[in-house]
């Protein structure tokens, strides 16, 4: 088996072994077949010209050379880290907010948890036709509740400038899920630390920053990476938001390309203009991205996050 | 304390001397005051989406259209429901819909116990290496495997069909592994120890005794499961071409490719479609805030 690191294996471990490997075979099986082989064979198709039909022919570099020359490219790798550098951070901070503000004694706070909850368990799909019509500048309610407050109309689906806020907005929808994560690591905290800091003196404030921050530190790793693994496969609302295909392949993705996400290009390359070869290339290269942003992430991690010692 | 009690403390309160008022303030005012108007105003905006969308499905085009937005409805205009139904084949979208979600939950129903079972209760060299494997498969964004995927289910026929989408749901799913995992880990040993005795193989001590008993964790992996599969969009967009196996997700297009887009048939068809899901929250709303957290025992 391939999960045998030691040579010399007791017979109780190969019993073990031997009574184990039919409960994990299904997902060794998945695991093969539905992601190890694909990034294979996806880097070996990022080296071809492929139509999806036929034969792929070997092409050495030229995709990978075709992309460093196409402007495109570059274009939806901005959107989508600046997508990213955005809705990461505002994510976690709505996050924690929502975990606080569900982590106070009042009676009825089930229901606040549930109704805040909800959204992050809705079709993604369905929030984004629903943010077409709530962002709408003409009849949405936000730009109407804005108005009361004395802020302009903005276009937010139809300035380049906004787009992409919107998309986070719409993100922030799902913080639900995170913010009970946060919860259940608020609620770990021991009591008897907040009482003896409030006995020392320490305002809210301060017991926030110096205790509960620093214990929720390795669920704020884990949400960092998971968010921004989220966010560079960001898609479903932008293909949503520009009316899909419809518009055949020559349309833009947004007013000024401001949609065209890496992963919504990826699709064009492969679906729409036929380019396996391309989109391959683009696959392994966001595979690529994926992984330096969380080596670099959790590298980072080792100056801020706290471990119990316990 | 009545409105009537509290609004007669509030006018007292006034005419005492100002330095008093603090500590008036403090007695009759309940300190979760604070608190529970930032979590009313909380939900308001999280439910904001949800009203605006319930109201858009009620309203004429006529009113949809106008400035201000109503925030209640003039008048309740079913007939955009039956309108928005008949106007694209919803009817099957939603069995398709519904084919897909039973066929994603059977399958995370049937291997992720299977699997947690091998990565949890039985004690073999090498198991927390590969666990670490599973975890990280996580962390893979399912976009970069789309085009080899595509090309190998082109290749094995399964292109429109749905079998893209449901034979790898019988392959297990990282996260629900990793849930049922912690909740076979949080059953004693006696309990398999004793099965044992009575003579059952490792199969059947599964089988007949730990599934039974994780029934709940079952159901949370189900639920789960299921609204995933629901909300699914980039999959079915791939892997079906025909308009009579399109879900819900890629069926809903078709109101904007027609040069008017009907906003409120839009809306009444997502009311719909969001129901069924709200309705699972409301009737197993334990199981879902307690799947949530059962991530975060161990960050």
């Amino acid at each position: 088996m391939i999960a045998a690191p030691r040579l010399h294996l007791s017979k109780a471990d190969r019993r073990n072994l031997r009574t184990a490997a039919p409960f994990i075979l299904p997902w060794v099986i998945g695991f093969f077949a539905f992601t190890l082989y694909p990034i294979v064979y996806s880097l070996y198709l990022s080296f071809t010209s492929y139509s999806g039909f036929g034969n792929a022919t070997p092409v050495g570099f030229a995709n990978y050379q075709h992309l460093a020359s196409d402007p495109l490219f570059f274009k939806s790798l901005w959107n989508t880290l600046y997508y990213t550098g955005l809705a990461v951070p505002i994510g976690l901070v709505v996050a924690i907010v929502l975990a606080l503000a569900m982590n106070q004694k009042v009676r009825e706070v089930a229901i606040y948890r549930a109704a805040i909850y909800l959204p992050s368990i809705l079709p993604l799909f369905a929030l984004t036709f629903i943010f077409i019509v709530l962002l709408n500048p003409r009849f949405g309610f936000v730009n109407y509740l804005l108005s009361l407050v004395g802020v302009p109309t903005i276009n937010w689906l139809g300035d380049p400038k906004w787009t992409k806020f919107s998309v986070v907005l719409l993100a922030q929808l799902g913080a639900g899920g995170p913010a009970l994560i946060f919860l259940a690591a608020l609620r770990a905290v021991p009591g008897e630390l907040y009482e003896s800091a409030s006995l020392d003196g320490a305002g809210a404030l301060r017991r926030f920053r110096h205790i509960t921050l620093p214990l929720i530190t390795p669920v704020i790793l884990y949400d960092l990476i998971y968010g921004t693994i989220l966010g560079v496969q960001i898609f479903t609302p932008a293909f949503i938001l520009v009316g899909g295909t419809s518009g055949g392949a020559a349309y833009t993705a947004g007013p000024d390309n401001s949609l065209l996400f890496y992963v919504f290009y990826l699709y064009k390359e492969a679906f729409q203009y036929s380019d396996m070869g391309i989109a391959s290339a683009m696959a392994w290269i966001l595979f690529l991205i994926s992984v330096v942003l969380s080596v670099i992430i959790m590298r980072w991690s080792r100056f801020w996050v706290h471990y119990e010692v316990s | 304390m009545t409105v009537a009690q509290k609004e007669a403390s509030r006018l007292a309160a006034r005419r005492r001397p100002a330095r008093r008022w603090g500590r008036f303030f403090n007695k009759t005012v309940p300190e979760s005051l604070g608190p529970r108007l930032i979590l009313i105003v909380m939900c308001a905006l999280f439910l904001l989406p949800f009203w605006s969308m319930a109201t858009a499905a009620f309203k004429t085009t006529q009113e949809l259209s106008t400035f201000p937005p109503t925030f209640f409805p003039l008048g309740l205009e079913w007939s955009n429901f039956s309108t928005a139904v008949n106007y694209i084949p919803f009817g099957t979208f939603f069995i398709n819909s519904v084919i897909l979600t039973t066929g994603i939950a059977l399958g995370a129903a049937i291997s992720n116990p299977l699997i947690a079972y091998g990565f949890s209760r039985i004690n073999w060299p090498g198991r927390d290496v590969l666990f670490g494997i599973v975890m990280a498969t996580i962390f893979i964004p399912f976009p970069v495997l789309i085009v080899a995927l595509f090309d190998i289910f082109a290749k094995l026929g399964w292109i429109n069909t749905f079998l893209p989408m449901i034979v790898p749901a019988f392959f297990g799913n990282p996260f629900f592994i990793f849930l049922m995992r912690q909740f076979f880990r949080g059953l004693p040993g006696e309990i398999s120890e004793a099965a044992r005795i009575d003579g059952a193989n490792e199969f059947q001590t599964f089988l007949y005794v730990i599934l039974p008993l994780a029934r709940p964790a079952v159901a949370v992996v189900v639920i789960f499961a299921a609204v995933a599969a629901w909300g699914e969009f980039l999959a079915p967009l791939l892997y079906l071409q025909d308009e009579a196996k399109y879900p819900l997700s890629i069926g809903l297009q078709f109101y904007r490719q027609e040069h008017a887009v009907s906003y409120n048939l839009l809306m009444a068809a997502s009311t719909l479609i969001v129901l069924p899901v709200v309705a699972l929250f409301i009737a197993f709303q334990r199981f879902f805030i307690e799947g949530v957290t059962v991530g975060s025992v161990k960050g």
